[in-house]
């Protein structure tokens, strides 16, 4: 599966794909936003790990034994610091070109991550299973979002933890995360975000309920323009949230 | 598949972090890693005997009650204590040579913020004394001493440098600490900003009659400020601006003549007045790297921001280096994130490098401010010394901002 394409690549292959990773991976290129909007987001998944399977952040490979699911991995923005913390991590792009660009990226950080180019639906298919299933800024882009949290109910455990990250649907979300991360900050390739299909926070848990998941946690990701940083908020889920939910 | 497992590469590096530089700031940085379970080389050109000689060489710091935290945080506080003189009051005044009375225009008294003393003088030989042993019994740390750096070579993947005697060492991250002329700067071509102020501070400690009651002086004259700043028992340490030419000359006295030239400019107030410890002079300039991070690399301490040290900030300036830079590891290494990689560091740059320019720029105003004689700027000076002596509130902000209790604080200097 996963590591067919290390045998198959070749050498000028592998620059190109470094070179992409590059691109990934540099704090101010293309993915800024979303490396400004990482720490928050680790942070978020690392104490809502820690505190559901009572793992101590302190230790040196406090994840090791969880087996995590990482959708639309990208360049793994989440696959490798879930690969240092000791997690077996498996990360899935439905974007091919992904793949062994994330694969350059992990090599050069010194890490080993099975990266698969397949789809949250073919893994449930396939009877995959997880402790921890993360699904971050994936939800939104979706035809059918029922399906596909359907999809990411059956890849979790009983007692298995779900982290889902969207953005709201409202004027402000229409005009931050449209009109200011798209066009002014050029923050996310154009046209990468559609507004009609943003889910408001309570519309996400009835999603997710309905999916045979049970919500219990959401909390807010804001911007704070003057010290350029993203911070958690509990009141303040305007634009970006992020939710856990847990697997009966 | 298998678990993920690091490949050999990481496995076979000395350590996490390699530090060039044993002088102050490397080892403060290579202590606070370890708390974070993070290992670092110290690596130092310089034998241990010649950094920790036990004579007095006349050179002290003036601690900001963040810098005591952190140093208590990293738990040397109890054997540094016994060797510190706590300041209770600062006290500024603008003064000419030869003028009968002098202005005290401005008066701060640690009475007035409930953290304690402003800060604590100490003498370099204990400070680097403490810091030294503290690395020696650490497993974390290993100190190669008498081992100069000639050359280094950083990728993506990991550092490494190269010894004299040929031998290369790998980290996954290198640490400039190796002062004001930082090679390990140059040689990853990172250029420096700095200009001189044609002035040179002498240095010395001074033994005297009367008790100096925990009180510093800072003295503004025209040539340059004169700081006296209380030391155990009865000493103070002398930190004496000039002007590059009168600082050379001075220079040139016996001790006898120094003194005598020393006198007046000092008064009475404490008695007679004795050298203490051998008489040094330090160029009076400033420069600060144009980044203090690059691929798989930070800069700390002097290597990063040489600092006139007119307002005591060197060392001080250089601690909050170390704990901001220690603060972002951990918080990095906690989340999983490579703590070496850009955009970690780029974090400690955004912190640490806007605050240091802005603390050059306003040491610099000062300065030029009051190392002048030009009776319109003095009597300004006066003014607004008077008006800030005047204002509690504005009076405290200057303490807090002098015990280095202002802007955002890292985790080792909480307290
Ligand atoms: C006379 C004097 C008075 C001062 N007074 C004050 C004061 O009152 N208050 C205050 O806050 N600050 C003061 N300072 C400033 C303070 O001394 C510095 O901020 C502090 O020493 C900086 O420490 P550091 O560890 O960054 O660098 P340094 O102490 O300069 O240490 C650098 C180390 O790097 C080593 N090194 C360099 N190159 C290499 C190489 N290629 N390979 C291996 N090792 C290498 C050197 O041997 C040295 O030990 C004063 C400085 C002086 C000189």
């Amino acid at each position: 599966m996963g590591n067919v394409m290390t045998n198959t690549v070749d050498p000028s292959e592998v620059a190109k794909f470094e070179a992409m990773a590059a691109e990934w991976w540099d704090p101010n290129g293309k993915f800024k936003p979303l490396h400004m909007l990482n720490p928050c987001r680790l942070d978020y998944i690392t104490t809502q790990i820690a505190g559901e399977f009572e793992k101590d952040l302190d230790s040196a490979t406090p994840f090791a034994g969880l087996r995590i699911l990482d959708i639309g991995c990208g360049g793994g923005l989440l696959c490798e610091p879930m690969a240092r913390l000791g997690a077996e991590i498996i990360g899935v792009d439905a974007a091919e070109r992904n793949i062994p660009v994330a694969q350059a990226h992990a090599a050069q950080s010194g890490l080993t991550i099975d990266y698969r180019h397949t789809t949250a639906e073919a893994m449930a298919a396939a009877g995959e299973q997880f402790d921890i299933v993360l699904n971050m800024e994936v939800v939104e882009h979706v035809a059918d979002p029922l399906a596909y949290l359907t999809a990411c109910q059956q890849l979790l455990k009983p007692g298995g933890l779900h982290i889902c990250s969207t953005i709201n649907r409202n004027p402000k979300s229409f005009a931050m995360a449209i009109v200011g991360a798209e066009n002014v900050m050029r923050w996310l390739p154009k046209g990468t975000h559609e507004w009609n299909k943003f889910i408001t926070p309570d519309e996400l848990f009835d999603l997710m309920r309905n999916a045979g998941l049970n919500p219990v946690d959401r909390k807010g990701f804001v911007f704070n323009p003057i010290s350029w940083t993203w911070k958690l908020s509990d009141r303040d889920l305007s634009v970006n949230y992020v939710t856990a939910a847990l697997k009966p | 598949m298998d678990n993920p497992v690091r490949v050999s590469i990481l496995q076979s590096m000395n350590s996490d972090l390699l530090i060039v530089g044993g002088g102050l700031n490397g080892p403060a940085l290579a202590l606070a890693a370890a708390q974070a379970g993070i290992s670092s080389t110290v690596i130092d050109a310089l034998p241990t005997q010649t950094r920790t000689r036990n004579d007095f060489d006349g050179r002290s710091y003036a601690l900001a009650l963040a810098s005591k935290r952190m140093l208590a945080a990293l738990g040397l506080w109890k054997q540094l204590e016994a060797h510190t003189q706590p300041m209770q009051e600062i006290k500024v005044s603008d003064g000419r040579v030869g003028d009968a009375e002098v202005f005290l225009g401005l008066h701060f008294n640690s009475a007035e913020i409930e953290e304690g003393p402003m800060g604590y003088m100490i003498e370099d030989r204990y400070l680097r004394t403490v810091l030294l042993d503290a690395m020696d019994s650490n497993d974390l740390i290993t100190h190669k001493p008498e081992s100069r750096v000639v050359s280094q070579a950083n990728n993506a993947s990991q550092a490494s440098v190269t010894l004299q005697d040929g031998a290369v060492l790998t980290a996954r991250l290198l640490i400039g600490a190796d002062g004001r002329q930082s090679g390990t700067a140059q040689r990853a071509g990172i250029q420096r900003t700095g200009w001189g102020y044609g002035q040179t501070a002498l240095v010395c400690a001074i033994d005297h009659e009367k008790p100096h009651g925990g009180v510093a002086h800072q003295f503004f004259m025209p040539a340059g400020p004169l700081a006296i700043l209380p030391l155990p028992g009865n000493r103070s340490s002398i930190v004496w601006s000039e002007t590059e030419e009168n600082a050379k000359s001075i220079n040139a006295l016996s001790d006898e003549d120094y003194l005598a030239v020393l006198r007046p400019r000092f008064g009475n107030f404490l008695g007679d007045i004795d050298l203490a410890g051998a008489r040094y002079t330090y160029p009076l300039n400033l420069t600060l790297a144009n980044s203090f991070v690059g691929e798989r690399l930070a800069l700390v301490g002097d290597a990063a921001h040489g600092m006139h040290p007119i307002a005591g900030q060197g060392l001080n300036a250089g601690l909050r280096d170390v704990a901001a830079l220690a603060h972002v590891m951990s918080h990095a290494a906690r989340r999983g994130e490579d703590y070496a990689s850009p955009q970690v560091l780029a974090r400690y740059q955004q912190w640490r490098r806007f605050d240091t320019a802005s603390l050059a720029a306003a040491t610099d105003v000062f300065n030029r401010l009051f190392s002048n004689d030009n009776p319109l700027l003095r009597a300004a000076r006066d003014f607004g010394m008077a008006a800030v002596n005047a204002v509690p509130e504005l009076r405290r902000t200057f303490i807090r901002e002098a015990a280095g209790l202002t802007g955002e604080l890292p985790d080792l200097m909480r307290g």
